[in-house]
């Protein structure tokens, strides 16, 4: 299976604390990663390394078999930050704009939306299940339809991969079922999925791949070999074998 | 009103404050929505060390403003990537050693004290043609830039690490706002003085949030609040023989705060 993400022996520093030590693990076409740790393990941080935000001091990253320097396609990677609980309360911004800037990568001047682009942002807001709230502004929302929103920016350019970081920090727990379920709709259309979470529950019940890091990488492989590398957590344990 | 257009200087005034009105609230609203909102007062302190090195130089004390300006912001710019300082830090030490050269070089040539209070407080009945011409030409390329990235700046306002990862030109743009805020400012400083000169970026933005639409709208209701208070202003201002940079900030005002009561008394907007 083609290689979609390649990360070969990261490390970064801030100043003088050390947040990625020798990281190194291949994301393939359809994976479903669910990238966990306790908090301050580097989490966020590996995934602005490999979102091109933060530089690593050593190691490379390569993006669709191109080292990220050379990378610029953009439009292949979808991304979902952790927004929807920082979104100011007085930004004006409809539902429907907030989509089209997903749009901004492929548009060419005069960045006027076409028919077809609108059919394409209509279409997401179909998928995430919020066409209807096409007009309304994004800060009447609540934290779960915001994330929905959220995603269908990201899918708007139809990339090839999404990466999400903590999507669902101040969504509640029936919207993060939904949330979750959306994800692992998109996963079985077969599209590759990189989440970053804390909730090591949930996301071993949807991830098909687990990296655990804690600055090193301690674990990377199938959600089941993590389940059963750690049965100490009984409940997690569970939820593994009920995901069969 | 046919009486007051036509008199040339009110024709002047007229047409300069509609085009900086329209360039302010554009660039305003980004500005204010980035929360940079107070670069416009940093780079008028700015200016002021220009006017004051230009009177006493003999050059135009535009091209002074607009020099020292352009120079603070870059220095704004350089300070806070190299000694890491915030960016409210970053503008106080740059504009206050602006303003530290302008008031020792008005304290050594006190002949030019009158011009200076003309530049600070705003004469835009006095504006000279070639003044006009200039300020004209900065403002619109201003509206063009915007106008042209006004979608790219959007973005990097709701979200800039997003913006970074679809490989909108982050970095340029965000110094292109201040570069254009130092223009914007200078070309401003003949309308309400550079002591008011940030009020037409904040308050028409400002309001036109209070309106609670979309971008697009906001962004039209901005413009338009921008270039009522401008024209009014300056009639009102004509009329009642107020001064006018005074005039367009408290209808500025009026409008900001009138829009707030209506907002949280009658629609019980949070």
């Amino acid at each position: 299976m083609e290689s979609i993400i390649q990360l070969e022996n990261i490390y970064f520093s801030y100043a003088n604390s050390e947040a990625i030590k020798n990281v190194s693990f291949i994301i393939k076409r359809g994976d479903f990663v669910g990238l966990i740790g306790p908090n301050g393990s580097g989490k966020s941080t590996l995934l602005k390394i490999i979102l091109g935000i933060l530089n690593p001091q050593k190691g490379s990253v390569t993006l669709f078999q191109e080292d990220l320097k050379k990378f610029n396609d953009w439009s292949k990677i979808g991304y979902v930050p952790q927004k929807a609980t920082n979104i100011e309360k007085n930004f004006p911004a409809t539902v429907y704009e907030i989509v089209s800037m997903g749009l901004l990568p492929i548009q060419k001047f005069p960045k006027v939306i076409t028919k077809h682009e609108d059919h394409k942002i209509k279409g997401a807001l179909s998928f995430v299940k919020m066409e209807e709230f096409a007009d309304k502004r994004i800060t009447e929302l609540s934290g779960g339809q915001q994330q929905r929103v959220l995603i269908a920016k990201a899918l708007v350019t139809v990339p090839e991969i999404l990466i999400l970081d903590e999507p669902t920090t101040g969504v509640d727990k029936e919207n993060q079922k939904s949330f979750y379920e959306l994800l692992g709709k998109l996963n079985k259309k077969g599209m590759t999925i990189l989440l970053v979470t804390h909730d090591i529950g949930r996301i071993t019940q949807y991830a098909t791949k687990i990296a655990s890091i804690n600055q090193k990488l301690e674990f990377y492989g199938s959600h089941k070999e993590f389940c059963l590398k750690d049965p100490a957590h009984k409940h997690q344990h569970k939820l593994c074998l009920d995901k069969g | 009103m046919i009486e007051i257009l036509s008199y040339g200087f009110m024709q002047k005034a007229f047409i300069s404050g509609i085009v900086l009105a329209i360039a302010c609230s554009l660039l305003g609203m980004f500005l204010v929505l980035r929360k940079f909102s107070l670069i416009g007062d940093g780079i008028a302190h700015i200016s002021f060390g220009g006017v004051a090195t230009g009177l006493l130089f003999n050059i135009t004390p535009f091209i002074g403003a607009l020099l020292f300006g352009l120079i603070g912001s870059f220095g704004i710019l350089k300070l806070k990537e190299k000694s890491h300082l915030h960016g409210d830090a970053a503008i106080g030490i740059v504009s206050h050693i602006s303003l530290g050269i302008g008031i020792f070089i008005a304290s050594i040539a006190s002949g030019f004290n009158v011009d200076i209070l003309s530049y600070l407080f705003g004469s835009i009945l006095s504006i000279k043609t070639k003044e006009l011409f200039l300020s004209i030409f900065l403002a619109l390329t201003v509206i063009t830039f915007i106008l042209i990235y006004h979608k790219d700046l959007f973005y990097i306002s709701f979200d800039e690490e997003s913006a970074k990862v679809s490989g909108i030109k982050v970095n340029f743009l965000n110094s292109m706002l201040i570069i254009l805020t130092a223009i914007t400012i200078v070309c401003s400083m003949n309308i309400v003085g550079l002591m008011l000169a940030s009020s037409l970026i904040i308050l028409p933005s400002s309001s036109a949030l209070q309106i609670k639409t979309s971008f697009k709208k906001t962004l039209i209701y901005a413009v338009f609040i921008s270039v009522f208070s401008v024209i009014s202003g300056i009639i009102i201002a004509y009329y009642f023989d107020f001064a006018v940079s005074g005039t367009i900030v408290l209808i500025n005002a009026i409008i900001f705060l009138s829009l707030l009561i209506y907002n949280k008394v009658y629609l019980h907007n949070p």
